[in-house]
């Protein structure tokens, strides 16, 4: 069963060949089978899974089950889920228990979905390779001794491994697509906007956007349309219309304009992973689309820009964790002051910690025009140069990452070097866009990520050129030894 | 720019987190690296680009002013570490 499309599993389900109930009991035994070397998920919700199968069983025979009624899928636990804990990774939160549902938990509610768990990930979506979880360290499937990439990278494991037919991830900087990438699966962040934000534990809010992560690009196109959509308690949610994601997945690529912008081919990008990326645009080209080199001139600023942007904004969002009100308390405070910060001292991780004392210095007197406000002047140029691309081409292609999945504890220990793994993912949170991964190809038996940059809600048309390349290549039916 | 362990004791406490003494110098050194990096951006000539407050340049919308939270504050508290008689708990504040 878990070889399945989303589609197969929901047509199974509507034809009655299993139940919603068998469905879930089956992921769940291989999450008890196979989780425990790949820690890919924080809490696993086995009675309320169950129960919740049981009641799109009885859905599926009233006649009127949509397209992901009765489908099991694990949420990453940075979305507030009522009743059941949402740790977002971290010791601060390892208490809570959510008191309401995230917008997005809800739509999943009202869909029948079955949330079979929630999904580790680095400490409040800060981090690249799923090292900084109060949790522990996630395992890439493909190779247990690396990195399966992050944030959301238990979603992308469980995705990977066939643990779970389906997950939910954010991306503030490339969380859903470099893990992705480095594990094999299909991602996409939808336009900032897109998707709902209420309840989904903040990091960087001008930057965080919630997506799909999936085997296959026809099944991400169903849970996005789950997912999107306006949401009045989301004061940046976008009121617009949501395409039908799943309804031009077939369409021709003739004639499509693909950039390939030349920063992304240089310095930096390892040489099979290289290879990979350009192998998979020659299959585009023979789909009909056509090549432009295109340029980014001022790429280079992405990840320092990013580093300014994305702190100043944690630092503002984390103040609210003060061992007051929810989450963490030290044991014996003298003072208000003793308590509130031991709480966040104890509470929060090393790199939490790094990121909230950036954000405070480059927000302090005196440092805001040098830092904050440069940077946001390089965020403008940054999203002009893709105006100006998007001028001349349909989509942008290239690589996810500039490696395959590296190895545990490799760049623990050197921030800026973990930062730089998002060098071609964080551009585009910058500008707000939606951008995708999908597996094309391996490098000595790891998965390589091709990158897929639309324009502002072109995220239909991103799902259209990864369905048509998946049409072609079977990178994304492959399953990791071990996990068949 | 090199944050001294001093610099760095002083962001600590800005930021209300507490700080190992041990640690002080580690994220002297991580946060000095940070900071180097992100300095590249001096030599970018913004001139009078405007700072990016959306990308969609989109604006905040109004809600008509109406109550549509109920009170839940025994629901909400039901996660607090200390309440009293609706109240949240912490240390004296006034002696």
């Amino acid at each position: 069963m878990h070889t399945k499309t989303l589609a197969e599993l929901a047509r199974g389900l509507r034809d009655r060949s299993f139940s919603s109930e068998e469905l879930t009991r089956h992921y769940l035994e291989r999450i008890k089978r196979f989780d425990g070397e790949l820690n890919g998920f924080i809490t696993l919700c086995e009675d309320t899974a169950l129960a919740q199968a049981r009641e799109a069983d009885i859905q599926l025979s009233s006649g009127r089950p949509g397209p992901l009624t009765g489908i099991p899928f694990a949420h990453k636990d940075i979305f507030c889920t009522d009743g059941v804990r949402t740790s977002c990774g971290s010791r601060m939160l390892d208490n809570f228990i959510a008191p309401y549902d995230a917008t997005v938990t809800a739509r999943f509610k009202q869909a029948g979905a079955v949330m079979l768990g929630k999904t580790n990930m680095d400490e409040f979506a800060m981090g690249s390779s799923n090292e900084t979880s109060w949790y522990g360290p996630v395992r890439n499937p493909w190779d247990r001794d690396t990195v399966p990439g992050g944030s959301s990278g238990g979603s992308a494991a469980v995705v990977a491994a066939r643990l779970a037919p389906a997950a939910t991830g954010t991306d503030t900087g490339g969380s859903i697509r470099q893990p992705a990438a480095l594990c094999g699966i299909t991602g996409l962040k939808p336009t900032y906007g897109r998707v709902s934000r209420y309840g989904m534990i903040a990091f960087a809010s001008s930057l965080d956007q919630a997506g799909p992560m999936a085997a296959s690009a026809e099944d991400a196109a169903l849970l996005l349309q789950a997912m999107a959509g306006f949401d009045p308690r989301d004061s940046t949610c976008v009121d617009r219309p949501v395409d039908d994601y799943s309804a031009g997945l077939n369409n021709e690529l003739k004639g499509l304009r693909i950039g390939l912008p030349k920063e992304y081919f240089g310095a930096g990008l390892d040489a099979g992973t290289a290879k990979a990326v350009e192998a998979a645009i020659e299959e585009l080209k023979k789909l009909g689309a056509e090549p432009v080199e295109i340029s980014l001139p001022n790429a280079g600023l992405a990840v320092p820009t990013y580093y300014v942007v994305a702190p100043a904004e944690c630092s503002s969002n984390l103040s609210r964790f003060d061992g007051v009100r929810f989450g963490y308390r030290c044991e014996n405070p003298r003072d208000l002051e003793d308590l509130y910060k031991r709480s966040r001292g104890e509470g929060f991780g090393p790199e939490v910690k790094r990121r909230i004392m950036i954000g405070t210095y480059a927000l302090s007197a005196g440092y805001y025009d040098a830092y904050y406000l440069k940077a946001q002047q390089a965020r403008h140029l940054i999203a002009d140069d893709f105006k100006a691309a998007f001028e001349k081409v349909d989509v942008i292609a290239g690589p996810t990452a500039p490696n395959v999945a590296f190895r545990l504890g490799e760049k623990v220990d050197d921030p800026v070097t973990m930062y730089l793994s998002d060098v071609f993912t964080i551009a585009v949170n910058l500008a707000g866009l939606p951008g995708m991964s999908i597996p094309a190809g391996f490098v000595e038996e790891l998965p390589v990520g091709l990158q897929l940059i639309g324009n502002y809600f072109d995220e239909a048309r991103l799902l259209n050129v990864a369905h048509r390349y998946q049409q072609v290549t079977d990178w994304h039916t492959r399953i990791p030894k071990g996990f068949e | 720019m090199a944050l001294k362990p001093a610099e760095v004791e002083k962001i600590a406490h800005l930021a209300r987190l507490a700080i190992d003494p041990a640690d002080v110098e580690g994220y002297a050194r991580n946060l000095s690296d940070i900071l180097a990096f992100v300095e590249q951006l001096e030599a970018v000539d913004a001139g009078d680009v405007t700072p990016m407050a959306h990308p969609l340049e989109a604006t905040q919308r109004l809600r008509p002013d109406a109550v549509t939270e109920t009170d839940q504050r025994t629901h909400f508290q039901a996660c607090a570490p200390a309440v009293e008689a609706g109240l949240y708990l912490v240390p004296r504040v006034i002696e």
